[in-house]
């Protein structure tokens, strides 16, 4: 028989406000088992702590029950101080009567009521636990970043300098990610590139960090500390140790009508192509798709051209697998595409452009080398106008409910840069709300509004209509002076909302990390746990998790590397010992467990038994408790009930049920 | 009958096997049991006829433990669960020899009874050399007939075909008796209402006095340990867990064997009570092959087992209540 | 809420929740403050695919009146694959209780991530209506009696 100890926590009023506190003691006293019970106002504090490690040494208490919070929140916390007290951490349960019970209830006496039923489930499940063991995994001391922009390149840079091996791997054929494509920063309007390729010439020097550029993450399997990953490295078609970046293969490509996506499909590209001036690796990739070679099978002008030798047309896919001990996804974002926006017209000409096709056009090696034209007639436009949360903000279901955060900043760097630059152009912007919390950001602002004359309306654009004479009519309202605006504009610029980018929601299912309904990767915990994944050994960098801007994506890339270093500083990780077991007495070695493993973790093994004084050679499962990960799957899918989940085993969940139920 | 007698006669004379796995004579004309015949001298007592309905495979899970091969005698329906034992690693294949015995439908003494054939003294007709139409019954109270098909077990005339799933030799001529709907009886279920339903599976339910036969004869009720005969689903009380063991029997019965069943109807057949067990197999299995794909249990042993795979795209439990 | 509540009648209520999803998801629905009647109970399971059609049944026979199984979405399972399996079961139990005459309102799975603690809370309001509507389960509990 189990003495148990029960610690009714008030939490402040948190709890004690809703649940009759001092009833849950009463009550919790007549359950079978139970021979201490007492409540306090804080139980996670040190007093509380204090107040059940003297009961478990006192009433030598072999299992507690603590009725609180969330055992999200403080299981951990009551296990130590349990086992600091010389009781094992896994006789603990939580019975939570806040999250589930004070704070959705408002009448006292229901409140206390179903408290009390959770409590004596509680008692019912402490009074089968058994004490339980830690495990031990090693930790392979090299970490992989997913995503090569400017989170993950910070995130594998930290990494690197505290001496762990980083591998980065990249999608597209060079690092750099969204940031390369920015003309200017805000709110200090230096030039993106001379900030950045800093950074990816460090990585790509770094001798810890090793770079696939054109490779995917193809399969993911293992757990925290011990992941195997396959990574594929897609067929370049160029020779990376022979290439010398000389550039004359894209020169004399024949095939240049692709859209360049690094340019936003502003202008075109060669088949054979490096993204940008500064890519790293300098290797240029043969988009095969277009490649008249590939396609044809008549051409070959790049082999021709190439000094070094460095074509290859018959390169194929290449599957690495590599083990690391952590992960770090810092996949990044794209803008939303403007389907549902029609009314933009954003389609219908091309001067509606989105804020992200505005910067390439700024920049000198844009499309238009840094002029600022139209791009249907390449004349210098008059009137500007900026249109605010396109797609962000939006309370039906044809954007984001999010707000995209970096628009507001941005819209003033550019309304900024234009009026700087050509200060005969009038430049309006529409807005909901102008946020600028952070450092400098509202001094940024205001200097647009008051030093460089940009008119800021708050208002929505109903519409944008392209006129005949090509320029474009925008009807809006001002709400502040509660009238309609007609204006006619040369360029529209939709602060278009940013969403994660669409390949992250496959990473997550390798990754089993979650991912919300936005297509954000959840963090471990809003507020404390904002870099970590909640799946172990999975870490968040930049705007994955959420909108974000540069200054606050290097901060939160530094953050992930901090948490991948923790783990990676270990030697060994205790793994939960919440695993399954098989009864070998009642194994029919069916099989049956090891088709639902997701871990691979059960195996058969022909072992001598002796059931009842039988002495035979049987075929029974074996768990490996390393691999195992206390789903529980096998146990339910197990015809004879051998499989059983330790922590979760079916005696306590029945009993639990049992206790509700009475 | 006398074909299969001499083969056998002749493998267990050569050392080909150890033993032979065959139905014995019972008491009674209509009543032969499950036997080991291990030498000349035994198999006198060997008899192959329209009664020998028992499903033999299940018994090889012992005989895989013995010394040499046993013969077994397996019908058309029970090589499914042959099959099924093999995939889950319960028989030995090296240790069965199998003959695959003909078969012209099983026949069920109650449905005998039920026309009011009482006082049987002897049977002439279910025998498997004739095709007899007609079964002649003699008793205390005269001679009396019967049509082969009325006394057919209900599970002959939804058959899943007569063809031997697995085998090393077949002997003897089977024909095909399928003349019913498999699911009607389940789609009759199905339409009736909650309080129908549950006063029809009330009223069957209330019947069962726990003696275990259908769990004893089922080929997929294979384990080592019932989980029922074990403490690992208990609570603390003992006596709550007998209620729910006594009330859940079947349904978590049925769920244990749900995407295992062969549909062989050995349930149904040794129920003393004649409760019609089988109903809750054939839910599971109307419901896997509507909602999963067609799918038989023992066909095919490298198949996919609907309960231990998925797709992505599977129905969501709701459609429970959508179907209506 | 528009359940007319009848004095006598509070009907019991278990809902199994994964660890990773929902289990969060109804924490999260607490601390939003997002209420929903007391009647339902909440069992921490690593797992949709920890639940065994057991403890369903066992439910039911002890006196429940709706079981409610919540997991992650389909896709996201923190064990990639559990809610799969959890799908099919519960799927073919259901249908089986149904088939038995138990009303298919009383059970019912929902997956919640833990970002919807608004879900976990509309959900469970939605399915104690139901139960309210449905009234006093008897029926498992006299499976096996008749009357």
């Amino acid at each position: 028989m189990q003495r148990i100890g029960v610690f009714v926590c008030h939490c402040g009023s948190n709890i004690a406000a809703t649940v009759d506190v001092k009833k849950v003691v009463e009550m919790a006293l007549l359950e079978p088992g139970v021979v201490h019970a007492e409540d306090y106002q804080y139980m996670c504090s040190e007093a509380g702590q204090a107040k059940i490690a003297a009961a478990i040494r006192e009433k030598h208490l072999t299992g507690i029950v603590v009725c609180s919070c969330s055992p999200r929140m403080h299981e951990t916390t009551f296990r130590k101080a349990a086992e600091r007290a010389g009781l094992n951490p896994y006789m603990v349960e939580i019975a939570n009567i806040r999250e589930h019970c004070s704070w959705i209830h408002k009448d006292m006496e229901e409140a206390t009521k179903k408290a009390v039923i959770l409590a004596r489930a509680a008692i019912a499940k402490v009074n089968l636990n058994t004490p339980l063991k830690p495990g031990e995994s090693r930790v392979t001391k090299r970490a992989l970043v997913i995503g090569g922009g400017i989170a993950g390149i910070q995130t594998a840079l930290d990494i690197a300098d505290a001496g762990y091996e980083v591998d980065i791997v990249e999608k597209t054929p060079s690092i750099g990610g969204r940031m390369s494509q920015l003309d200017k920063t805000f709110p200090t309007l230096d030039c993106s590139a001379c900030i950045l390729t800093p950074k990816m010439v460090e990585a790509a020097a770094h001798e810890k960090i090793k770079i696939y550029t054109y490779s995917e993450v193809e399969k993911v399997s293992g757990f925290v500390g011990d992941f195997t990953v396959d990574i594929r490295k897609k067929a370049r078609s160029v020779d990376m140790d022979k290439c010398t970046g000389c550039g004359v293969c894209q020169e004399k490509c024949p095939s240049r009508k692709t859209p360049s996506e690094f340019n936003r499909g502003l202008n075109t590209r060669s088949a054979i192509y490096t993204p940008f001036a500064q890519a790293i690796p300098n290797v240029p990739v043969i988009d095969r798709e277009h490649c008249i070679k590939f396609q044809t099978g008549k051409c070959g002008v790049c082999a021709k051209v190439c000094q070094a030798g460095a074509i290859d047309y018959g390169q194929k896919d290449e599957i690495v697998t590599e083990k690391y001990g952590a992960i770090v996804v810092a996949t990044g974002f794209d803008t939303i595409k403007l389907d549902n926006y029609d009314e933009y017209a954003y389609s219908q000409s091309k001067d509606v452009i989105t804020s992200l096709e505005l910067e390439r056009i700024m920049n000198a090696a844009g499309p238009t080398k840094g002029h600022l034209e139209r791009l249907s007639d390449g004349k210098a436009p008059k009137e500007m106008v900026f249109i605010q949360c396109v797609g962000s903000r939006c309370s039906d279901n044809r954007g984001k409910s999010y707000c995209s955060k970096i628009c507001c900043m941005y819209t003033a760097k550019h309304a900024m840069l234009i009026r700087d630059k050509y200060p005969d152009v009038n430049v309006t912007v529409f807005y909901i709300d102008v946020r600028t919390p952070g450092k400098n950001f509202d001094e940024f602002y205001r200097r647009a509004v008051e030093q460089y004359g940009v008119n800021y309306i708050k208002g929505q654009v109903g519409k944008v209509a392209p006129q005949p004479d090509g320029r474009l009519l925008v009807q809006a309202s001002d709400l502040l002076d509660n009238r309609q605006i007609k204006m006619e504009a040369d360029m529209v610029v939709l602060a278009t909302a940013i969403e994660p980018n669409p390949d992250v929601r496959k990473i997550a299912t390798m990754l089993t990390a979650s991912i919300d309904t936005n297509n954000f990767l959840t963090e471990a915990h809003a507020k404390l746990r904002p870099v970590e994944s909640p799946t172990a050994g999975i870490f968040l960098s930049g705007v994955c998790q959420g909108p974000k801007d540069i200054p606050e994506t290097v901060e939160q890339a530094g953050a992930a590397a901090v948490k991948a270093i923790g783990l990676l500083a270990k030697d060994k990780l205790l793994t939960n010992p919440c695993t399954a077991q098989s009864d070998i007495l009642l194994c029919n070695g069916c099989s049956t467990c090891a088709n639902v493993c997701p871990y691979g973790a059960i195996t058969y093994e022909d072992k001598e038994v002796n059931d009842h004084g039988i002495r035979e050679t049987r075929r029974v499962a074996v768990v490996n408790s390393a691999l195992c990960q206390g789903c529980g799957a096998c146990t339910v899918a197990c015809p004879s009930g051998a499989m059983d989940l330790q922590g979760f085993s079916n005696r306590q969940i029945i009993a639990e049920v049992d206790a509700i139920c009475r | 009958m006398q074909k299969l007698i001499d083969r056998i006669r002749e493998l267990l004379a050569d050392g080909t096997v150890a033993r032979v796995l065959g139905w014995r004579t019972g008491d009674l004309p209509y009543n032969p049991e499950p036997a080991y015949f291990e030498c000349e001298e035994e198999l006198q007592d060997f008899v192959y006829n329209g009664f020998c309905g028992a499903n033999l495979s299940k018994y090889m899970i012992e005989a895989s433990r013995l010394e040499g091969k046993t013969l077994v005698c397996l019908k058309p329906c029970d090589t499914y669960s042959f099959n099924q034992l093999l995939k889950e690693h319960r028989v030995d294949r090296e240790k069965a020899y199998i003959i695959g015995v003909g078969c012209k439908g099983k026949l069920d003494i109650e449905k005998i009874k039920k026309q009011g054939i009482k006082g049987i003294e002897s049977i002439s007709g279910a025998e498997i050399e004739e095709a007899a139409e007609s079964l002649t019954i003699q008793t205390i109270y005269g001679e009396k007939t019967c049509a082969y098909k009325d006394a057919m077990l209900e599970r002959c005339h939804v058959c899943k075909g007569k063809e031997h799933q697995i085998y090393d030799e077949l002997i003897g001529d089977s024909s095909d008796t399928t003349d019913a709907d498999r699911f009607a009886q389940v789609r009759r279920i199905e339409a009736m209402s909650p309080q129908e339903k549950f006063a029809f599976f009330q009223n069957e339910l209330s019947k069962c006095i726990r003696c275990n036969a259908c769990r004893n004869v089922c080929p997929a009720c294979s384990c080592r340990k019932c989980v029922f005969d074990s403490t690992k689903f208990d609570s603390s009380q003992k006596a709550n867990a007998d209620s729910f063991e006594e009330k859940m029997f079947h349904i978590i019965r049925a769920f244990h064997v749900a995407g295992r069943c062969t549909d062989c109807g050995e349930c149904s057949r040794v129920c003393p009570q004649g409760i019609p067990l089988h109903l809750f197999n054939r839910k599971f299995i109307k419901d896997i092959n509507e909602l999963y794909g067609e799918y038989q249990a023992g066909e095919d042993i490298t198949a996919d087992t609907p309960l231990t795979h998925f797709t992505f795209g599977d129905a969501e439990p709701s459609i429970v209540g959508e179907r209506g | 809420m528009s359940i007319e509540k009848n004095e006598e009648f509070r009907p019991k209520i278990v809902a199994f929740c994964c660890n990773w999803c929902s289990y969060a998801g109804a924490d999260l629905a607490g601390s939003s403050r997002l209420t929903y009647p007391a009647d339902v109970k909440i069992i921490r399971v690593p797992c949709s695919c920890r639940v065994n059609p057991m403890f369903i049944l066992r439910a039911f026979e002890k006196g429940a009146d709706g079981v409610i199984m919540c997991g992650c979405h389909p896709g996201d399972c923190h064990y990639s694959t559990g809610n799969y399996y959890a799908r099919r079961r519960m799927t073919l139990l259901f249908s089986m209780l149904d088939f038995i005459g138990v009303e298919n309102g009383r059970t019912r799975v929902e997956w919640v991530s833990a970002a919807e603690g608004v879900k976990f809370s509309a959900t469970m309001n939605e399915f104690v209506e139901k139960i309210y509507s449905l009234g006093k389960n008897v029926r498992l509990e006299d499976l096996r009696c008749r009357s």
